[in-house]
């Protein structure tokens, strides 16, 4: 099935379109250099995204710390990781980096602060 | 106590202009920031893609903004929060700042130099004036990233969103995120006013409609808003008639524009510039009034803070130069937007000033698709900058070297959009 997407390497933003080829591999048409069939090959294949979004903290200045999945996880996962990310609480004080949750959906991943809290 | 530089905001633009004015060996920096914390809109500003330029890596906001805090404080800069700034007085070598906070009350500080950091603000509901009614439900979009992120309030479950912009597209994905169900985002443009990579990522990700040239005609509902209608606009930005339709929501998230805050710049009688609705600044960010510097958001709205960052570090430059008389105030060019262009920063230089480069910002006017940005000295072409595709949302960085300047005579110097040669 033919796919149409936004090549995003650069400001450009070439439309690409994406056939799946019966070898398994694509062809890619619509690029402006050769940056844009590897990035259409990895929207394909296995794309991921980072998710930055906050937690609960309590003994703050502020309710919420902001937080970020420490790489990229599958795009298709997403809406699992924000539903458990959403059941963390932690308790200030917290330094940039900490990790909050380990092996985020077992995939690995951490998800880490990604800012200073202090108690107050 | 006689500060050498006080910074009128703790913002991306402040702290680097603080580390920097510092580091150029002014001794007494102070910084003024009227939040209860420093780091500004970067706070609010979660998601990662800060600092590509600048650290050669994807930061969220915080920890763009909690590197040069860490650098403030290693330096031992002192920094008043929960301040508010009401006025700048020009008395000559000095300048006095009347500020306000809880634990002090009023002080009048004064300072040598200043460097003007305080930003921008969201176009509100107001200024944009759409017909209907005045519910709860409507916000700025930056307003409700607040609520969202820092806060821990979610304001609504429906949302629409009035405005491309990069904040507008940005709290698509975010509310989305946390579980409300983004409609639609109507631009009235026939082109986006947000970077690709946040329509991509933001939108596309998500399945959220962008629909290009549309506007909101009406707000629906008395107490709560209810739902809007969103029509489809002419090439003259005319409203369609017939291509109404209703869209219920009760959220209406408003990514119309952002207004450098200058009221302390003009009520100090600092020139300003029109094009911008920021001071007029030199290549060191110098403005008409000896001794006060602007950059970042409050000299012209910046799409990425790396640029907000590098505009700084010349502020505090010119602010350390200043200090030690060694800020040549002879203006070697003016710069002017030719066709195509909206405006273009800094509007003046002086040369002896310049180190390697200067680098111009400016701003296109529309979509251009193989076109370059040319300069010119009266009818000779000095510099010409190549790109496959100009668009407004994507601030251009046009960088000339001093020595190629050096060769023209003083004079103006005129950016505009022509036809690439073959």
């Amino acid at each position: 099935m033919k796919k149409n997407m936004t090549c995003i390497v650069c400001p450009i933003g070439c439309q690409l379109t994406v056939e799946p080829k019966n070898d398994g591999t694509f062809e890619v048409t619509g690029n402006g250099c050769k940056r844009g069939p590897k990035y259409a090959y990895a929207e394909m294949t296995n794309p991921t995204r980072m998710i930055p979004t906050t937690v609960v903290i309590k003994n703050a200045m502020l309710p919420r710390l902001p937080v970020k999945t420490a790489q990229p996880i599958p795009k298709g996962q997403i809406f699992d990781a924000m539903a458990a990310i959403n059941q963390v609480v932690v308790e200030a004080p917290i330094k940039t980096g900490d990790v909050v949750l380990k092996n985020l959906l077992g995939l690995g991943i951490d998800v880490v602060s990604t800012r200073t809290m202090n108690k107050c | 106590m006689i500060y050498d530089v006080v910074i009128l905001g703790g913002g991306p633009a402040g702290l680097a202009a603080a580390v920097e004015a510092k580091k150029e060996s002014a001794e007494n920096v102070l910084i003024l920031e009227r939040d209860r914390e420093l780091g500004g809109i970067l706070n609010q500003c979660i998601h990662n893609g800060f600092g590509l330029h600048t650290f050669n890596e994807e930061l969220t906001g915080p920890e763009y903004a909690e590197h040069y805090i860490n650098q403030v404080i290693e330096l031992g800069i002192p920094y008043f929060l929960d301040t508010m700034v009401l006025d700048m007085v020009d008395q000559g070598d000095l300048k006095v700042i009347h500020v306000i906070n809880e634990k002090e009350g009023y002080m009048a500080i004064q300072t040598k130099a200043v460097i003007l950091t305080m930003g921008c603000r969201e176009r509100p509901s107001g200024a944009i004036g759409i017909p209907g009614y005045r519910p709860s439900g409507v916000f700025t979009a930056g307003t409700v990233q607040r609520f969202v992120n820092m806060e821990g309030y979610m304001p609504g479950k429906e949302v629409v969103i009035l405005g491309s912009g990069d904040i507008g597209l940005i709290m698509a994905r975010r509310m989305t995120l946390e579980g409300a169900h983004v409609q639609a985002v109507c631009e009235l443009m026939p082109y986006s006013n947000g970077l690709v990579r946040n329509i991509v990522q933001c939108l596309d990700d998500y399945d959220i409609p962008l629909k290009l040239s549309h506007t909101i005609t009406f707000i629906h509902g008395k107490d709560r808003l209810e739902g809007v209608t969103v029509a489809k606009v002419d090439d003259h930005l005319k409203v369609i008639p017939g291509t109404e339709e209703f869209i219920p929501c009760d959220t209406l998230l408003l990514s119309v524009g952002l207004i450098p805050e200058n009221e302390i710049t003009r009520n100090a009688g600092v020139e300003m510039d029109s094009r911008t609705n920021g001071s007029v600044v030199g290549e060191l960010r110098q403005t008409s009034m000896p001794g006060v510097f602007a950059c970042g958001n409050v000299v012209h709205v910046h799409d990425l803070v790396d640029f907000v960052s590098e505009e700084a570090v010349l502020a505090g430059k010119g602010a350390a130069k200043y200090l030690k008389g060694q800020l040549d105030t002879n203006i070697t060019f003016t710069t002017l937007n030719g066709d195509g262009i909206s405006y273009v920063v800094p509007q003046k230089v002086s040369l002896k000033n310049v180190e390697e480069k200067v680098t111009f910002y400016m701003r296109v006017r529309q979509v251009f698709k193989d076109k370059v940005v040319n300069a010119y000295i009266g009818e000779t072409l000095i510099a010409t900058k190549k790109e496959k595709k100009l668009l407004p949302a994507e601030m251009v960085n046009f960088k000339i070297a001093k020595n190629i300047l050096a060769q023209y005579p003083a004079g103006e110097i005129r950016f505009v959009i022509e036809e690439a040669k073959k």
